[in-house]
């Protein structure tokens, strides 16, 4: 029986990965809060995070219900690629940064970031101790 | 490295308001600025923000920057009043066109800008350094 670490992580390692790379996102929106014409960019955490899985994305697949049906997805685009934000509330200069949405947005992706640390950390904490045979 | 770019994107962010900050403070220190000559006197400064575009990527925005001051193109003020040295021969000195109002609005948002990037910066320096203890 062979032990894979990469198994042992599970899915934590890409997710603390994305999370960060969704905080550069997310920061870099903030920072351009007041530059004219900006548009807020963000991404589906979920579509990305299967792809780095290695799952194929769940993109709305178009039903086929006969044989010679063509198959297609409603996107068709990337569906990985950064997204533009729809704003509630578009500014004048054609701005669509929303500071408080995007604070809440870092806030919560903050949040996850670090239960993905703690995640990783309780395992590495069980694989010591395991290593040192239960007696820490 | 993508992990560390959001320092540089918080940075710029704070760079660019603080800009702003300074323009707001000269504005409100001429405020009060006259001249005999309406070319003379002085004009409210505005700082032009400019997303940083680097690469092509997927995320390739990186922070922000300051495309120019432009000065305003609002008349100065012309007030009569013979009696003071600057006067021209029809007894006129023009005040700049410094709106109190808008420079005070520029100010606070300028300075609230400030902070959400100084928080973006204190959150991913947090997560770094959990990020960097993972397994102790």
């Amino acid at each position: 029986m062979s032990f894979s670490l990469d198994k042992y992580f599970g899915i934590h390692q890409q997710a603390l990965s994305l999370r960060s790379q969704r905080n550069t996102v997310l920061a870099n929106n903030l920072a351009n809060a007041d530059t004219p014409g900006f548009k807020a960019r963000d991404f589906d955490f979920r579509t990305v995070l299967a792809q780095a899985g290695g799952q194929a994305p769940a993109v709305d697949q178009v039903r086929v219900t006969h044989s010679r049906h063509l198959g297609g997805s409603a996107g068709g685009t990337d569906p990985g690629a950064l997204l533009y934000r729809v704003p509630l509330q578009p500014a004048q200069d054609g701005n669509t940064v929303e500071a408080d949405r995007e604070q809440a947005a870092f806030a919560e992706n903050s949040v996850r970031y670090q239960a993905s640390l703690q995640f990783l950390n309780s395992r590495i904490q069980s694989m010591i101790n395991v290593l040192k045979g239960g007696n820490s | 490295m993508d992990l560390f770019r959001v320092f540089d994107i918080a940075g710029s962010g704070m760079g660019a308001q603080s800009v702003r900050l300074n323009a707001t403070a000269s504005n409100l220190a001429n405020i009060n600025s006259v001249s005999g000559d309406p070319a003379q006197v002085y004009r409210a400064r505005h700082p032009v923000f400019e997303t940083v575009v680097a690469g092509l990527g997927a995320d390739s925005s990186a922070g922000v920057r300051v495309l120019g001051v432009v000065e305003s193109t609002a008349d100065p003020v012309p007030v009569y009043e013979p009696g003071h040295p600057e006067a021209d021969e029809a007894g006129y000195i023009y005040r700049g066109n410094v709106d109190l109002a808008s420079e005070m609005t520029n100010m606070i948002s300028a300075s609230r800008a400030y902070q959400n990037n100084v928080e973006i910066l204190n959150t991913s320096k947090d997560l770094m350094l959990r990020t960097l203890s993972l397994g102790s």
